[in-house]
């Protein structure tokens, strides 16, 4: 599904990521975790073409996608959403999510301004399929209201119905569980598990590891910007690397 | 509170019912104004109008900032004027070719200076005005230069020349309802959205697919087209043309009736334009001190309405309702 090799990073002179190489299987949900600093923001910023990387390649199907811009990986089904998350704030709710339907609708500036028959069609199916989405993240009672006054737990659920409009095949979370609480955490688990079930590839950045033991099939560890581990929740908990990078070694 | 627009609808349904009630309106005016003097002010407003959705399209929508929107305005209105009077061109011919022009220029100017961002967009925008200023007046051989260019013909349809104050009136205010209805359209559609969305997260809405670069390329040169047509306009209703018109000055008036009107509301591009213009004229009996007003005036509404009047007024109505009704919401 995805596979980045030989990613570096290098900010002035320092060296945020360090030939980093891991492949994501098709439907699982991945976890990519580490310490403060371990580059994990910078390397979900270089797949989803954010930043351009240094050194390396990132494939998404089989295709070289590295140095895409993010409007265009959109195209090919890949989406992310934000750690501080970035709604539409003076949009409603329903808005937001029928931006989402941006790459899934065609209308031109001149048909949209001229009010094309056809437009009007395209319209309401925009309408309906983000209608969906709102009631598949359970928010559908806050469609008329502006994103900018929701509470943070539900940007984030508005956030996840938006980039879910895009029907993506593979979906990229920095950190879906900051700022929420556990009973929100609880949802948001049961959220990104249904979302896995629609066919749909996960992968996230977390600090929760109590989430992340509980539902990622597969884990990658980063620590200084290079890759210490990969493999499953069980493999990861008893690995010694991992232990002695996030605890600290005894001598 | 806001209404529920659930539907979409039903939201439609207003929507085109108020833009009906304005049309009729806007129609009906003339039948109250009688006096020339009157008509040919609210052309005015008709012009400012037009010009103030076409900035407010890329200001208020797009959230880029333009001050040199009265640069595409002259462009137009010179074009249309060089156009039919040096080269004999019917007016209906001459103001579609402006439009293509300016239209296609700004597209080929965007692309460097869209990249551009907060203030260096606006110092970018600010050159490129002065600049078309100093084309104004420096191409006499064209434009006449400061003395300006005269004798540029009157719009014709059917044998009826707009030649008159009511009729100026008309055409005025058809194209700018036109223009009106084509923005009204573009903000409630998909392109609208993907807009808004740029204005308020770019980096969210590239994500999510939204082409942001091209997108803030298309609507300047529409934004710029727009304005070519009102130059035009402005040019076939004056038949008189200079430089003046086109400066510094006229750029940041427009922005001026953007804001106080209502960033990214139509309506409210219609609210600042006919403020700024009848304004001066209402304070003309104020001798010295009308600009002290004026200015003191728009100071104030920045203050306390910094939503612009279409969203100030509804809520000092909403405010005064509360008091009679002995209820004070704080």
């Amino acid at each position: 599904m995805l596979e980045v090799s030989g990613i570096t990073q290098i900010f002035g002179g320092v060296t945020a990521l360090d030939n980093v190489s891991f492949s994501i299987a098709k439907g699982n949900i991945t976890g990519v975790i580490g310490p403060n600093g371990a580059g994990k923001t910078t390397l979900f910023n270089i797949i989803t073409g954010i930043y351009s990387q240094t050194a390396g390649t990132v494939t998404l199907e089989g295709k070289n996608v590295s140095g895409f811009p993010p409007e265009r990986l959109a195209r090919l089904a890949m989406v992310r959403t934000f750690q501080n998350i970035e709604l539409f704030g003076g949009m409603t709710v329903l808005e937001n999510v029928m931006v989402g339907m941006h790459t899934r609708s065609s209308s031109g500036l001149l048909a949209c301004a001229l009010k094309m028959p056809w437009t009007i069609s395209e319209e309401r199916r925009i309408r309906d399929g983000a209608m969906k989405w709102l009631e598949f993240t359970g928010i559908v009672d806050l469609a008329d209201h502006l994103a900018g006054s929701l509470p943070f737990g539900k940007g984030r659920l508005l956030e996840i119905a938006r980039a879910l409009a895009v029907e993506p095949r593979i979906v990229l979370m920095d950190e879906p569980a900051a700022g929420l609480n556990s009973q929100e955490t609880l949802g948001l688990a049961q959220l990104i598990k249904r979302i896995r079930d629609l066919g749909i590839t996960v992968v996230l950045v977390e600090h929760d590891m109590e989430l992340v033991m509980d539902i990622c099939d597969r884990i990658v560890v980063l620590n200084l910007g290079r890759k210490l581990a990969e493999g499953t929740p069980r493999e990861i908990q008893e690995s010694p690397e991992v232990i002695s990078a996030y605890l600290g070694d005894d001598d | 509170m806001a209404k529920p627009i659930r539907s979409g609808s039903d939201a439609m349904k207003r929507d085109f019912l108020l833009f009906i009630g304005f049309s009729v309106l806007v129609m009906l005016a003339p039948q109250y104004f009688r006096g020339g003097y009157m008509m040919n002010v609210l052309v005015f407003v008709g012009i400012n109008t037009m010009l103030a959705i076409a900035l407010n399209l890329l200001l208020g929508y797009a959230g880029q900032i333009s001050l040199g929107h009265a640069g595409f305005f002259g462009l137009g209105a010179y074009l249309s004027g060089i156009m039919t009077t040096t080269f004999s061109l019917n007016p209906w011919l001459a103001m579609p070719l402006a439009a293509v022009a300016v239209g296609s220029l700004a597209f080929l100017i965007g692309f460097p200076v869209l990249k551009l961002k907060g203030h260096y967009l606006a110092m970018a925008t600010l050159g490129l005005g002065i600049i078309f200023f100093i084309i104004f007046n420096e191409t006499y051989e064209w434009t006449g230069g400061p003395s300006g260019l005269s004798g540029i013909p009157y719009l014709e349809l059917g044998g009826i020349s707009f030649n008159s104050d009511v009729k100026s009136y008309y055409l005025i205010w058809g194209f700018t309802l036109a223009v009106m209805l084509f923005a009204l359209n573009l903000a409630s559609s998909r392109v609208g959205r993907a807009l808004r969305a740029v204005h308020d997260s770019e980096v969210a809405a590239q994500v999510l697919g939204v082409n942001a670069r091209l997108l803030k390329v298309q609507i300047f040169a529409l934004s710029a087209l727009l304005s070519s047509i009102a130059g035009s306009l402005y040019a076939h209703t004056m038949t008189f043309i200079s430089p003046t018109s086109f400066g510094f000055n006229f750029s940041i008036e427009l922005l001026t009736m953007v804001v106080i009107g209502g960033l990214g509301s139509i309506y409210g591009s219609f609210l600042g334009a006919a403020l700024l213009t009848l304004l001066p004229e209402i304070l003309r009996g104020a001798n010295d001190y009308d600009i002290i007003i004026y200015g003191g005036l728009l100071m104030v509404m920045v203050m306390y309405m910094p939503g612009g009047l279409v969203r100030g007024i509804p809520a000092l109505f909403r405010k005064l309702a509360g008091r009679k009704g002995g209820v004070d919401h704080a």
